[in-house]
């Protein structure tokens, strides 16, 4: 009796230890996991309601080094595709709203910029470090999965851009 | 002992395990981790120095720390 009780408490307590582990991430080919984020200035913006354009998703925060080499980059990016159908979307994911602020004040943003202090966006990505970028297609798929922010790939994700863009 | 195996089992498992049911902290909530006073070394020259010392001293080099501060970006 004790025994089988025993066995059971054991399966369980290994149960919850394995669990933790087995999150799922967002891979190339896979849907983009959905999100509606408020902005600075109150409005929202939901990533389904972008079908139909390109879409690159970027998780940031204002105490990672390489997210400040990464803004110049995707402002010029929004600069130079926005009108020909590319969103920039940089999702801040600082739990203090101040130091996103801050960060902001020296690094501009011509993108647009949503806030998740409670990590709920990059849970469904399963974000592996920051920062960690997405390119969206536009039915909504993701073709694109960047970990950190490299110079050397900056070529390469606006060649993906680009291709996306005349394809859609 | 006998008298409650349950209990003690429990308390024996949660012993064993420690910490390692806990989840460490996801990539996005390293923020203090990556803070300048959460390093190691407070000052890289000092560090860098340091090193260089121990290094001819042991007459070996390589080995010490690995890349990347606490925020999981490198």
């Amino acid at each position: 009796m004790h025994n089988r009780f025993a066995a059971v408490a054991v399966a369980g307590m290994v149960t919850l230890m394995l669990v933790a582990e087995v999150v799922g991430a967002t891979e190339v080919g896979e849907p983009a996991p959905p999100f509606s984020l408020t902005t600075a200035d109150g409005g929202t913006i939901a990533l389904a309601d972008l079908r139909g354009r390109v879409v690159y998703v970027d998780f940031w925060a204002s105490w990672c080094a390489p997210c400040r080499r990464s803004f110049p980059w995707m402002n010029e990016m929004q600069q130079r595709y926005a009108d020909r159908g590319l969103t920039i979307i940089a999702v801040n994911v600082d739990r203090r709203r101040a130091d996103a602020e801050q960060f902001l004040q020296s690094n501009t943003a011509r993108f647009a910029v949503v806030y998740d202090d409670r990590g709920a966006t990059p849970e469904a990505y399963s974000v592996k470090g920051m920062p960690s970028s997405y390119l969206v297609d536009a039915r909504g798929t993701v073709v694109d999965v960047e970990l950190g922010f490299r110079d050397d790939r900056k070529g390469a994700i606006e060649d993906q851009i680009r291709s996306l863009l005349s394809s859609r | 002992m006998n008298r409650h195996p349950l209990e003690m089992l429990l308390a024996l498992t949660l012993a064993l395990t420690g910490c390692a049911t806990l989840q460490p902290p996801r990539p996005w909530e390293k923020d203090r981790l990556a803070r300048p006073e959460m390093q190691f070394e407070a000052d890289p020259l000092d560090a860098k120095l340091t090193q260089h010392i121990y290094d001819s001293k042991e007459a070996a080099t390589g080995g010490n720390g690995v890349g990347g501060g606490g925020c999981g970006c490198n």
